[in-house]
């Protein structure tokens, strides 16, 4: 295999690696932002708000690669997604900015805490909903006219399955956030954690299956790969895994354990990123883009590979340091602020 | 014309020149706070302790916006820029994508420990972090600036199919103008920072508040204006000659000459006319313009007639930017080199007039940081990258006039706020000042950027 067979796939493998960074450790505290309605008071709020303090700002910088790598490795996708998930793209910013400006402000308000904390939660489920959107307007795919761009329109993005798509990551990321409360709480909004996780992880299981049913009747042809003989016989430990997983979270669920809920629901996460990988390869933008086409040249992305092979790991150690600093639990008073 | 690139522009002005405030200010800051941990570590002045705590919070404030405003940066090139990314993404984009790996993760790795580890860390270790935060700074600017300097002086590529791809690196991270834009751009935001400490400190010693330590501050960033400003202008000097070399239409453009040739005069003040192509009320220095811009009594210049209509930026917006900018760096000198003066004779910590002088020039790096990008921005026009891409070709083709409306009233909307909050925080944050910080702090453990400074504001929960 040449180089420019090879890269773009390690390529591909990086990207979908920050992006599943960025689900993965933004997510539980979008989550919180989510579930933060539920919280009797403000002191349970601010409770909430303490455990993913000292650790939520870094997240974002996963998103910034997954965006900036995606432009230096697939200059082309990059340019169709971003354009034609205009709008999208532009809500989805504009909450992260609410949602990030709020964190911040609600500790540093007295009379206008209540606004604050409105713009938390509705700034984390728009985010939460605008990521799922977009990602179920990936997965339907953007058929590009003369190979290159679909012509203007602002709201092709709009369909029942990205609606669908959308409403599953808010669920799903409620399900991270609240098993991550139940790890890192005790007390009123531990309780309260334990008694959303149920229903949240019925929720996601079922929307979990309602996608996956959906998938074939889309006309992306994607996930075919996941339909065909043998194909199916090799991928099946994906979905039997899943079912596994589904299977301990619940017994993690019912026993009231502390740990195993979160860590679950991140390989629950993990999984059906997994199974989306599988089933979008070759195509970066489906339904017909492939990672070879969308791909810049083996001397843009051997430039920066070479980056990524020397930070990538230091900073996977720095934040799994930082995670180290902050375990345990956060006690209701906690003095982060 | 076509409306969304219009908007496009304009939004993308807006975005620009808004995030750029806030990194331009903690790039000085980043700096100015590895220089106050030095002198304290060296000299264990409990003033500079102090004056450390207050600037890492202003510091905080500044960088936390600077981080949300520039998540909206990375995604504004696909949004709105499709074309100019999937032709241009494949020598832009690795550029980008390494400010992000060797800027971006290390400010994000070290900010941490630098806002909340006074007191878990060893102090040795505490000024390492900050260096390396400082580090992270000038890395992202050095990423920056090669990315848009290549895009003003492209070198180092090939085009195929009307696509770039790179040739080889070295020339492009090291074309031609980012040799005298990178030392332009970093004591711009030196000299951002040094007005800021100025002016504050000065709004201290006018109320009689923290003498000492704003004594300390003003000083410092006196001595350091009375250097760097003059060497900004002469670094400003030669980019002037790089810009003549490789954007003759750009420097027409900011000088406003119509008509070329030898013995040009220096049009201090003029209405440029692009209709009758000349300037009204023009006052002009004879031979001016050539000892300027060619260090020479009668030098060639090229004038904006010698470029086809098309092919000519537009000319009032780089020609009075570059005004402003050039006025307020001779400012920058004078209020430097007569405080000197004033200090020699020992009015220039008491003169009230002479400290009102500093509270004047406080937003005057700010205003003359976003001259001059306009001129170097609006100057490049109608090229994205000079010569080859046209603005005008590089919008993305798939986006409709509403979405482009849309996301500008909501990015001029959200921006004026979330600037209007800002601000009423800082200023909250200015009125308590620096305080005498405990040398023995109890641990905290929060590690963001924003949260720090919350203590001692009163009416927190």
């Amino acid at each position: 295999m040449t180089l420019a067979e090879t890269l773009p796939v390690v390529w591909y493998f990086i990207i979908g690696f920050a992006v599943m960074m960025y689900v993965l450790l933004d997510g539980f505290v979008l989550g919180i932002g989510i579930l933060t309605p539920f919280a009797d008071d403000a002191a349970q709020r601010d409770h909430m708000m303490n455990t993913a303090a000292p650790i939520w700002d870094g997240n974002e910088t996963w998103l910034v690669m997954g965006g900036a790598g995606l432009m230096a490795a697939f200059p082309k996708a990059y340019a169709v997604v971003l354009s034609s998930l205009y709008l999208p793209v532009l809500v989805m910013l504009v909450a992260l900015i609410s949602r990030g400006v709020s964190f911040e402000f609600r500790f540093k308000a007295a009379k206008s805490r209540v606004v604050w904390g409105f713009a938390f939660a509705a700034g984390s489920i728009v985010t939460a909903f605008m990521q799922g959107l977009i990602l179920g307007a990936l997965v339907e795919g953007m058929p590009l006219t003369g190979g290159k761009y679909i012509h203007a329109t602002a709201f092709a993005w709009f369909s029942p399955f990205s609606v669908l798509t959308g409403v599953a990551v808010v669920f799903g990321y409620a399900l991270l956030g609240a098993t991550w409360l139940v790890l890192k709480t005790d007390g009123r909004v531990q309780r309260i954690a334990f008694d959303l996780t149920r229903p949240l992880m019925l929720a996601v299981i079922a929307f979990m299956l309602l996608v996956s049913a959906w998938l074939p009747f889309l006309d992306s042809n994607l996930m075919a790969r996941w339909f065909t003989w043998p194909n199916f016989l090799y991928l099946s430990p994906v979905p039997l895994l899943t079912v596994l997983n589904a299977a301990a979270l619940w017994v993690a669920v019912i026993r009231n354990r502390e740990v195993a809920p979160f860590v679950l629901s991140l390989c629950f996460f993990v999984l059906g990123f997994i199974g989306l990988v599988v089933g979008i390869w070759p195509n970066i933008v489906p339904p017909s883009l492939t990672i070879w086409q969308a791909a810049s040249p083996v001397q843009s992305q051997g430039f920066v590979l070479v980056g990524v092979v020397i930070m990538i790991p230091a900073v996977l150690a720095y934040t799994a340091y930082s995670y180290r600093i902050f375990r345990g639990k956060v006690a209701a008073d906690a003095g982060y602020y | 014309m076509n409306e969304a690139l219009f908007l496009s522009r304009l939004q993308f002005g807006w975005v620009i020149s808004f995030h750029i405030l806030f990194p331009a200010f903690t790039i000085g800051l980043a700096s100015w706070l590895v220089f106050l941990e030095a002198w304290w570590l060296k000299t264990r002045n409990d003033h500079l302790r102090d004056l450390v705590f207050f600037w890492m919070k202003v510091f905080a404030v500044s960088f936390g916006v600077g981080v949300v405003s520039g998540i909206v940066m990375s995604f504004q090139f696909g949004t709105n820029w499709a074309r100019f990314s999937a032709d241009a993404g494949n020598v832009v984009g690795p550029l980008l994508n390494y400010e992000v790996l060797t800027a971006f993760f290390v400010e994000a790795s070290f900010l941490g420990v630098m806002l909340f580890g006074w007191d878990r860390v060893g102090h040795k270790t505490h000024f390492a972090c900050t260096c390396m935060v400082a580090l992270g700074t000038l890395a992202s600017t050095f990423w920056i600036m090669s990315a848009n300097s290549w895009m003003q002086t492209p070198a180092g590529y090939v085009i195929k199919d009307g696509v770039f791809e790179p040739a080889d690196w070295w020339q492009i991270v090291f074309n031609p103008s980012f040799g005298v834009r990178l030392p332009h751009m970093v004591l711009a935001a030196f000299l951002t920072t040094a007005f800021m400490i100025g002016g504050i400190s000065s709004y201290y010693l006018l109320r009689n508040r923290f003498v000492e330590k704003a004594r300390l501050c003003l000083k410092a960033a006196l001595v350091f204006v009375a250097i760097v400003a003059p060497l900004q202008i002469i670094v400003g000097d030669m980019s002037g000659q790089e810009v003549r070399a490789h954007q003759p239409a750009k420097l027409a453009a900011l000088e406003g000459i119509w008509t070329g040739g030898t013995n040009v005069p220096w049009t201090v003040f003029a209405i440029p006319d692009e209709q009758t192509e000349s300037n009204r009320y023009a006052l002009d220095i004879p031979h001016g313009g050539s000892l300027i811009l060619t260090h020479s009594w009668s030098g060639a210049v090229a004038g904006l007639k010698s470029f086809p209509p098309d092919d000519r930026p537009p000319v009032a917006i780089p020609f009075y930017a570059f005004r402003v900018m050039v006025a307020l760096g001779v400012l920058m000198v004078l209020v430097a080199w007569v405080g000197l003066w004033k200090w020699r004779r020992g009015t220039a910590f008491t003169s009230r007039s002479y400290l009102k002088s500093w509270l004047w020039m406080m937003p005057s790096g700010f205003i003359a940081l976003l001259a001059g990008w306009w001129v170097a921005e609006v100057g490049r026009q109608p090229w994205v990258v000079y010569g080859l891409l046209r603005t005008a070709d590089a919008v993305s083709p798939n986006i409709t006039d509403g979405s482009v409306l849309a996301s500008l009233i909501v990015y001029v909307a959200v921006y004026v706020s979330l600037f209007g909050f800002v601000g009423w925080y800082l200023l909250k944050m200015l009125r308590v000042g620096p305080v005498a910080v405990p040398p023995r702090r109890r641990v905290r453990t929060a590690a963001r950027p924003l949260s720090l400074g919350d203590e001692e504001m009163g009416d927190r929960p």
